[in-house]
């Protein structure tokens, strides 16, 4: 089969690989019908996250129809049509029955070597470094999907297959960040980063009740989308300073929430961006966390501040003091997508929300290599690219 | 009423007896030459006196305390008591592992599959197999260094169910160990607690140990990743793996 390949910083291929077949009982095979590239796997092809190798397949938003189940699989026949979530969950933990999917204690066949940056291990992830799990992911023809009685949910009639690819991560994400915020009615949001996360949380937002949605980016085609189809209000960091803007828009309060959906790549203008590239560039730090200082630094007293948006290191500079200052709860983590796949398919079916907005590139799996520069170097007014093999 | 106390001499001299890894011969060999060698080096009061005279007193020392360190490196023991496990296994000698872990299932139904001795490869990667003699005594076969097969038999010499199982090799074992394992409730709907507690005397001795964890296969490392394994056996019903899936 095809299948988007890794092959160090800046160098992803299509190549020509085996197909996949089922090693474990509760394993699954999913012919892929449409895959997507995340933000975070621009954070593979710049070579921020550690444990890659050569030949790794991609890819961790996928959906497709079964083509061969394990034998202790009872739950799905050849022939489903699925979604499959990226965080990769037993089902039987500890964490997996108090819904902690992301934290499933049996996914990662590599669980020490997380353990040995972070003290214990998350759940495998599909496609996303061998610290976790080695996974290969669903950027090709065909992939393996492990505890498949779990994961995979099953897609109704009536939905296509691009208003549910997003149920896999990005919506839940998004709308995870919005929960995370803990929105009472008429809160004030704010969120930092407009790119396909971003713009779920936005609209999650919205869904759980927020007053105001306010959407800060330096991307002019990002900022447009938050506006036009999320309804929020704009800041461009370019030419605007976030915090003045931020308390003169809440009558000098700051937002109820705010959320980081930007992570460990931040792009800005200030001393602290430019001292975090060159730590990183110099390899004296593994994450630039610009987005997440301001976010911390805006929040009101007491407020909340939610990070979807991926960090994977040692921060810098971190303004604890602040966080402290003003009582701030901080929630974060990778998505318990089991969690909100039901809730969510619910919306979608109820049509409170249509997901496939945020698509800007439909390609070929083909063109997944051009595609990954194209979405990084944000050419185009790319903000989410979906393929199909 | 029996009020029997440990003297701090009684506790010295059973550390002294416990270091001993020489044989009778190889003492007095070891104070002779000492001796004589010790005595050449200081009538030669020049700079290779000095280290003849050092040499002799290593040896001399060797032969008082019947002790050798290098011996104790590589695991050698002339001694005399090398076949018993308590004495290989007292003390400071061989290596001691404590690995936890804890599970999402009832205590008994942890109890009663490590009970099983059978079921120990399933999870124990080092292990070939074990096979029940009686209800107490198991043969175990065990993957050795370079390829080979160590063998030796074990006994169930502590059983309290469902909460406890301690064994240990017989005499004459390959690997000389002793073992147990407790079985814990962690509280209402948190699973239960499972505690390997893990001595053995490894081929090669601490030397050789020691080389093993600069390849990453020390023994506290292969405990843990059996227990994982364990864990992901009852719980999730397979180990996770990729073995065997595409790459480019």
């Amino acid at each position: 089969m095809k299948a988007l390949c890794w092959y160090g910083t800046n160098d992803v291929r299509i190549a020509r690989v085996p197909d996949p077949r089922i090693l474990n009982p509760r394993d699954a095979i999913v012919k892929v019908t449409l895959t997507a590239i995340c933000g975070s796997d621009l954070h593979l092809l710049d070579g921020f996250i550690p444990t890659m190798k050569r030949g790794d397949i991609l890819g961790h938003e996928f959906m497709g129809e079964v083509v061969d189940v394990g034998p202790e699989n009872t739950k799905l026949k050849v022939g489903d049509r699925v979604v499959v979530p990226f965080t990769i969950a037993c089902g039987r933990c500890y964490f997996c029955e108090r819904q902690l999917w992301s934290a499933c204690d049996n996914s990662n066949p590599n669980a020490w070597m997380l353990e040995e940056l972070y003290g214990f291990s998350g759940s495998g992830l599909f496609g996303y470094s061998h610290m976790m799990g080695g996974y290969a992911g669903g950027q090709a023809e065909y992939v393996r999907v492990p505890f498949a009685d779990v994961g995979p949910y099953k897609i109704p009639d009536g939905v296509s297959d691009e208003q549910v690819l997003f149920l896999s991560d990005i919506f839940p994400t998004g709308y995870m960040a919005a929960e995370n915020c803990g929105i009472t009615p008429g809160d004030t949001i704010a969120v930092w980063g407009c790119g396909p996360v971003g713009q779920f949380c936005i609209a999650s937002a919205w869904l759980l009740g927020a007053g105001r949605v306010i959407a800060i980016d330096r991307e002019p085609e990002r900022l447009r989308m938050a506006a036009d189809r999320g309804k929020a209000e704009v800041i461009d960091l370019t030419s605007t300073n976030v915090y003045e803007a931020l308390k003169d828009m809440t009558g000098g309060r700051g937002p109820d929430a705010c959320i980081d959906a930007v992570g460990l790549e931040a792009h800005g203008n200030t001393i602290g961006d430019w001292y975090d590239k060159a730590k990183t560039a110099t390899m004296m730090a593994t994450d630039r966390l610009g987005a997440l200082r301001q976010a911390i630094h805006c929040c009101r007293k007491g407020g909340t501040v939610s990070i979807p948006g991926v960090y994977g290191g040692l921060l810098d500079k971190m303004p604890m003091g602040a966080a402290f200052g003003k009582g701030l709860t901080m929630r974060m983590g990778q998505t318990h997508v089991h969690r909100y796949l039901p809730e969510l398919m619910q919306r979608i079916q109820r049509g409170e929300i249509d997901p496939s907005y945020v698509i800007t590139h439909r390609l070929r799996l083909e063109d997944a290599p051009n595609a990954y520069k194209t979405f990084r170097d944000k050419e185009d007014g790319c903000i989410k690219v979906v393929l199909r093999p | 009423m029996n009020m029997e106390l440990t003297f701090p001499e009684d506790a010295r001299e059973g550390r002294v007896r416990s270091n001993r890894n020489l044989s009778g011969f190889e003492r007095w060999a070891s104070i002779v030459a000492g001796a004589g060698i010790a005595a050449y080096g200081v009538s030669r009061l020049n700079k290779n006196g000095w280290l003849y005279a050092s040499i002799g007193g290593l040896l001399l020392r060797r032969g008082a305390t019947a002790h050798c360190d290098v011996y104790e490196a590589f695991g050698v023991n002339t001694a005399g008591d090398a076949g018993d496990t308590r004495a290989k296994l007292r003390g400071p000698r061989g290596v001691n592992v404590l690995e936890s872990v804890t599970i999402n299932r009832s205590i008994d139904e942890l109890y009663r599959f490590w009970r099983n001795l059978e079921n120990l490869p399933q999870f124990m990667r080092h292990l070939e197999s074990v096979e029940k003699v009686t209800d107490t005594i198991s043969h175990w076969k065990a993957k050795g260094p370079a390829g080979s097969v160590v063998e030796w038999d074990a006994e169930i010499h502590n059983e309290v169910p469902p909460k406890l199982i301690g064994w240990r090799s017989l005499q004459g074992a390959d690997v000389v160990s002793a073992g147990s394992v407790n079985f814990d409730n962690a509280g209402p709907g948190r699973g239960t607690r499972v505690t390997v507690h893990l001595q053995y005397s490894p081929p090669g001795g601490k030397v050789g140990a020691k080389i093993a964890r600069l390849f990453g296969r020390d023994a506290e490392t292969e405990i843990r990743e059996d227990l994982r394994r364990f864990k992901q056996l009852i719980e999730a019903g397979e180990v996770p793996t990729t073995a065997g899936q595409p790459r480019g």
